[in-house]
């Protein structure tokens, strides 16, 4: 069979169009992609906040307290002692409340369980809660991220 | 009569131009099977009725919801407590989405099981999946939008669980919820998402759906196959098939108002993000059981988190389901294997109703 002289040129020209095409839906696509991707926020400001006075915590009770853009959890324990570390579950992200009756940190989206160390004990949490450090200056609690 | 007069010159116009009457005659012509089964052919239409009072009640819906961490909950809150029928409006629009899911799922399990799935209607069956996949995506969206505790902790747990994917997790959650956090950004897209973005997708695929059954007709009951051809009943779809879908669509409607009416759906407790979660957090009944069973997974299975090893199950079996009539054809006419197939259906329903009632005892 004669080779088709076009043959070269035809087959050139759908690479082109190929080619061109695709280029031409990268270039709608792609910063499509990027619009919806959010810019990621300043949330590494944030290393220490106020947590109030120390006097405002009874024994055995716990707060939740706003550390940057998550919640934080300060616990005063039935010694006195405080605690605290970020406020969400290593679930699925829910918020944990401290459960005086139990004396344990306790997460309401699925049962999960913590001990006052932050360590999982029951349920379905896969890891412990991030600890933060406490400081107290003249009665103000400080919190901060652990070096 | 003049206005009889009218309505033919007007009709006789539009005729002469489109050909009305060859579209009428085309469905007169159009039969419906009658059988034992008849009453589940009319679930998928009650559906469509049901998705014509969302888009309807979601329209008016729109001319008083403010969208953002502010208002949403405020604005709900005018809504049903001043606007006059603010609150029929939005218990129809909870109510109807709420039966129309539970219809599609009827709609679904009865095509199942009727085997209405088979050659040549493979791809009706793949785009009713895509359709019970966006209703899904609507239940989702629409939950967190009234901005309340239990919508608020639900979304988070929703999204988180796309975290738990390998290497695309972190990202995939960043861009569902428009951040790290569920936050008013997330609350922006889920907006969007429910009133733009899945109507949109959702109407073409519906317009697809419904045109492959207007091409093919409804599929006949696997009974009929050793039939003789006289004893094969049918209904013409027009005017009979439609007058009686009809009647089950104001049966629907006055349903739908008899439980917006009776059981009105509580707007809750504004939502705080520092707050700990309140007991009794559940996703809407329809993701109860896929919730529950989670529930049920032990934080690691193997070395892998049991999260994804959930996923992974369920991504499998939707798969599996979804491309059912293509893989179904190893069962040829041969009947027993047919059944096998059949009970698969059955466990899988017994499962999610199982599951779904624990979900709700536990709870
Ligand atoms: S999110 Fe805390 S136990 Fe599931």
């Amino acid at each position: 069979m004669p080779q088709d002289p076009n043959s070269g040129r035809r087959q050139f020209l759908n690479y082109i169009l190929g080619g061109g095409s695709l280029t031409f839906l990268a270039s709608i696509f792609y910063p499509v992609l990027k619009f919806l991707t959010p810019p990621a926020a300043n949330d590494a400001a944030v290393t220490a906040v106020d947590a109030g006075k120390s006097d405002d915590f009874p024994n055995d009770s716990g707060k939740i307290i706003k550390f940057g853009s998550k919640p934080a959890l300060v616990i005063r324990d039935k010694a006195g002692e405080f605690k605290a570390f970020i406020a969400v579950c290593s679930h699925l992200d829910c918020t944990v409340q401290y459960l005086a009756k139990d004396r344990v940190i306790w997460c309401a989206c699925h049962n999960g369980k913590y001990d006052l160390n932050g360590i999982n004990i029951s349920g379905p949490p896969p890891r412990p809660l991030l600890p933060l450090k406490v400081n107290i200056q003249q009665g103000t609690i400080f919190i901060s991220k652990e070096a | 009569m003049p206005l009889k007069k009218y309505y033919d010159q007007a009709y006789g116009w539009v005729n002469e131009r489109i050909d009305v009457d060859g579209i009428i005659g085309f469905m007169r012509h159009k039969e419906v099977p009658i059988s034992t089964h008849s009453i589940w052919y009319y679930f998928g239409g009650i559906s469509l009725f049901l998705f014509l009072v969302q888009v309807t009640s979601g329209i008016l819906l729109l001319m008083y919801y403010r969208p953002g961490p502010e208002s949403s909950y405020e604005s709900l809150q005018f809504l049903v407590s001043k606007v006059h029928f603010g609150w029929l409006v939005r218990d129809l629009h909870s109510w109807s989405a709420n039966l129309m899911v539970l219809c599609v799922f009827i709609h679904m399990f009865s095509v199942f099981f009727m085997k209405s799935y088979r050659k040549p209607r493979e791809m009706t069956w793949m785009s009713g999946m895509v359709l019970l996949g966006l209703c899904l995506g609507f239940g989702f969206s629409g939950y967190l939008l009234p901005w309340n505790e239990l919508s608020f902790f639900a979304t988070k747990v929703g999204t988180d669980m796309a975290g738990s994917l390998p290497a695309v997790g972190d990202f995939i959650v960043r861009v569902i919820r428009g951040g790290p956090d569920v936050t008013g950004a997330t609350l922006s897209r889920f907006f969007g998402i429910h009133v733009a973005v899945l109507p949109g997708i959702f109407t073409l695929v519906l317009a697809f759906h419904l045109f492959l059954l207007q091409r093919q007709g409804m599929s006949q009951p696997l009974s009929w196959d050793k039939l003789p051809a006289g004893e094969k009943k049918t209904m013409p779809f027009f005017p009979n098939f439609v007058l009686r879908e009809l009647m089950f669509w104001m049966f629907a409607l006055a349903v739908i108002n008899a439980l917006a009416v009776f059981f009105p759906w509580e707007l809750g407790v504004k939502a705080d993000p520092f707050a700990s979660a309140p007991a009794g957090i559940k996703p809407e009944w329809y993701f109860m059981f896929m919730f529950q069973t989670l529930k049920f997974l032990p934080p690691t299975i193997g070395s892998i988190e049991g999260e994804l090893v959930g996923l992974a199950v369920f991504s499998l079996g939707g798969l599996l389901w979804l491309t059912l009539p293509l893989w179904d054809r190893w069962t040829g006419t041969d009947a027993a294997k047919a059944r096998y197939i059949s009970w698969i259906g059955v466990a899988i329903v017994g499962f999610i109703i199982v599951m779904t009632m624990i979900g709700y005892a536990l709870s």
